[in-house]
């Protein structure tokens, strides 16, 4: 660091030596520039990177869904009832699979999203700085935990507690597996929740003291509705979460296309019947390899359309503090 | 003023019981927050337990260095953790270069256009798209176009693609927390760009990037959905042929569940070679 310094300090006093290293780094400094050029671009490479990773998904599932649109008529995918893609006389009814994902999403975003609140509620209105840090690990935990793992606790765990509790459940349904995809997403709720809470200024909690409200009403009818865009973008981005998990519904919910919306049978998911399908042994190109792709597609627009809302509502509190 | 004086140990009371019935309110809702987050520590602790109670007895070093068997007393995860291995590898050869690239030029190089405006908001959207369809994306790129196979590149590639948002985000953030200063004064000593990103920006946020990179390869080595769409091999009992080659001479060799390796019992390993068949049941096929 000092070197430069003492360098110039001495060529100050004599011209020739200033005027040949400035020479010197003008030449750097062309060279330099185009180098700057290249690794800029480089640099921008790579972000674009993640703009083709979403071209590329659009086009590969459009482009199958296109081909297996060509055979089957999309009336018939969306209101069919029946989900036999790979039978002798195949039907193709996205139905069966939409309430799967409906009752299994239904189940989970009951559990997380009362809970997901009132954690959030409580660890940012008030819980004491020492319960917040020892309870927000175990959150953290929870949410790192990979999903396969919660598939057989579902499996192993819940589903014979439940079967206990309820007589006569079948050893695979939508009830453990949704009960435990909303305990898997609490974590995720309520952190964007408490994000949102703690982005209240401090002065409107003062405020509502000072007018003599206890705590309880201060979160209720000040924090939460001045948080009210944010905790709306964690409950959706909580729905796109429960819509496009898998591995807890391919492993507990039994894979069955069931038009059904009693939780307590099984039933399969969209994301569960791409994950049986891979299992098997299905030909490139034919009709059944191309339903994973239907399936995906209309898996990818629903979560996509989830998100959108999630984050635009979330920019929206950032924007308002 | 007068009216409200004379009935004044009357309100007072009033609004003393008024007071108490509030905070007996919030005593109340602090014990449903209570049990609320006891739900997710007690679930955790379940979780836990079930899995050590059911695991532990049967981890043993035979366990690690054996392969998938039909038989239980002799069936290991040599294959799966080998295969898990690797796959990290190539996930974050790929994955650290690009995310930090990106991020970068997203924080320091960025011009405010509508360009970086959708290089943003696709990023936070694709944080956001299921994994399964990263699967779907994988079979139709890498296996098949681009005929790689199912391959430990192949699921390596995909899970790249999958962390590659965290791998910017924590970037990023951790590029964000950077005072300005440093910034300035790298400049104002006559230091370009990149000699400033490179000697200042990188080394200051280093720790918070290796936390996002970790992060990201937690997610991915526990990623089991779009490696069963690339086409997965439940049961392998043999080990690629050489393993730091990265091109796919051994085609159709991957690891059945990345996740045992950390996190789930080996009993539950045990029972999902099996389990996976009939959870997954072939029926409805």
């Amino acid at each position: 660091m000092r070197d430069p310094i003492s360098s110039i300090s001495v060529t100050y006093d004599s011209e020739s030596h200033a005027a040949a290293l400035a020479a010197s780094g003008l030449r750097r400094g062309h060279a330099s520039r185009l180098k700057e050029r290249a690794i800029e671009f480089t640099l921008f490479l790579a972000a674009l990177s993640s703009v083709l990773t979403t071209i590329a998904i659009v086009v590969i599932l459009v482009e199958e869904s296109y081909q297996f649109f060509r055979q089957v008529p999309l009336s018939g995918f969306l209101f069919g009832t029946e989900w036999t893609p790979l039978f002798a006389e195949p039907k193709y009814g996205i139905l069966p699979l939409l309430t799967g994902t409906l009752v299994s999403s239904g189940i989970a975003l009951l559990v997380a999203v009362p809970m997901g609140t009132i954690i959030a509620i409580y660890l940012s209105e008030f819980a004491s700085f020492r319960a917040r840090e020892s309870a927000k690990p175990f959150l953290e935990l929870l949410a790192g935990i990979p999903t396969v793992v919660y598939g057989y606790f579902a499996l192993l765990f819940v589903t014979p507690i439940l079967q206990r509790i309820i007589p006569g459940l079948s050893g695979f349904n939508l009830l453990s597996a949704g009960l435990v995809m909303g305990i898997m997403i609490i974590p995720y709720v309520s952190s964007i929740c408490e994000d949102a809470m703690r982005a209240v200024p401090m002065a409107m909690r003062e405020g509502s003291y000072a007018m003599g409200a206890t705590r309880l009403q201060t979160a209720l009818r000040v924090v939460t509705p001045a948080a009210t865009s944010g905790i709306a973008a964690a409950y959706t981005l909580g729905i796109s979460r429960a819509v496009g998990e898998t591995m807890v519904l391919a492993i507990a919910a039994g894979n069955q296309p069931n038009f059904t919306a009693n939780p307590l049978e099984p039933a399969q998911t969209i994301t569960a019947y791409i994950v049986s399908v891979s299992l098997g042994d299905l030909p490139h190109g034919g009709v059944g390899y191309r339903t994973i792709f239907a399936a995906g597609l209309t898996l990818f627009i629903v979560t996509l359309f989830f998100n959108l809302i999630g984050h635009a509502m979330r920019r929206k509190f950032r924007e308002a503090y | 003023m007068s009216a409200a004086s004379s009935h004044a140990p009357d309100s007072v009371r009033e609004i003393r019981q008024l007071i108490a019935r509030h905070k007996r309110w919030d005593y109340i809702f602090v014990t449903i927050g209570l049990v609320c987050l006891m739900v997710g520590v007690i679930a955790f602790t379940a979780l836990f337990l079930s899995m050590l109670i059911q695991g532990a007895p049967r981890l043993s070093l035979d366990f690690f260095t054996s392969f998938p068997s039909r038989k239980a007393e002799m069936a290991g995860i040599l294959s799966a953790w080998v295969g898990s291995v690797l796959v990290m590898l190539v996930t974050a050869l790929a994955a650290v270069p690009l995310g930090v690239a990106a991020g970068v030029y997203l924080e320091e190089y960025a011009p405010k256009n509508w360009v970086t405006d959708i290089i943003e908001i696709n990023v936070t959207n694709l944080a956001g798209v299921p994994s399964i369809i990263y699967g779907l994306l994988a079979l139709g790129v890498f296996v098949y176009g681009l005929d790689l196979g199912r391959s430990i590149l192949s699921a390596g590639l995909t899970l790249a693609l999958l962390i590659l948002p965290v791998v910017i985000v924590a970037t990023r953030e951790a590029i964000r927390a950077i005072p300005v200063g440093i910034r300035e004064g790298a400049y104002a000593l006559g230091a370009t760009k990149w000699q400033t990103t490179r000697d200042h920006i990188l080394p200051y946020s280093s720790a918070g990037i290796l936390t996002g990179i970790i992060i990201g390869l937690a997610r991915a080595i526990g990623e089991t959905a779009p490696i069963i769409t690339i086409g997965a091999l439940t049961f392998i009992a043999f080990l690629p042929p050489a393993p730091l080659t990265t091109q796919p001479p051994f085609n159709r060799q991957r690891f059945p569940d990345p996740i045992f390796l950390t996190k789930a019992p080996s009993s539950w390993r045990q029972g999902s070679v099996s389990l996976t068949t009939r959870a997954v049941p072939v029926s409805p096929m």
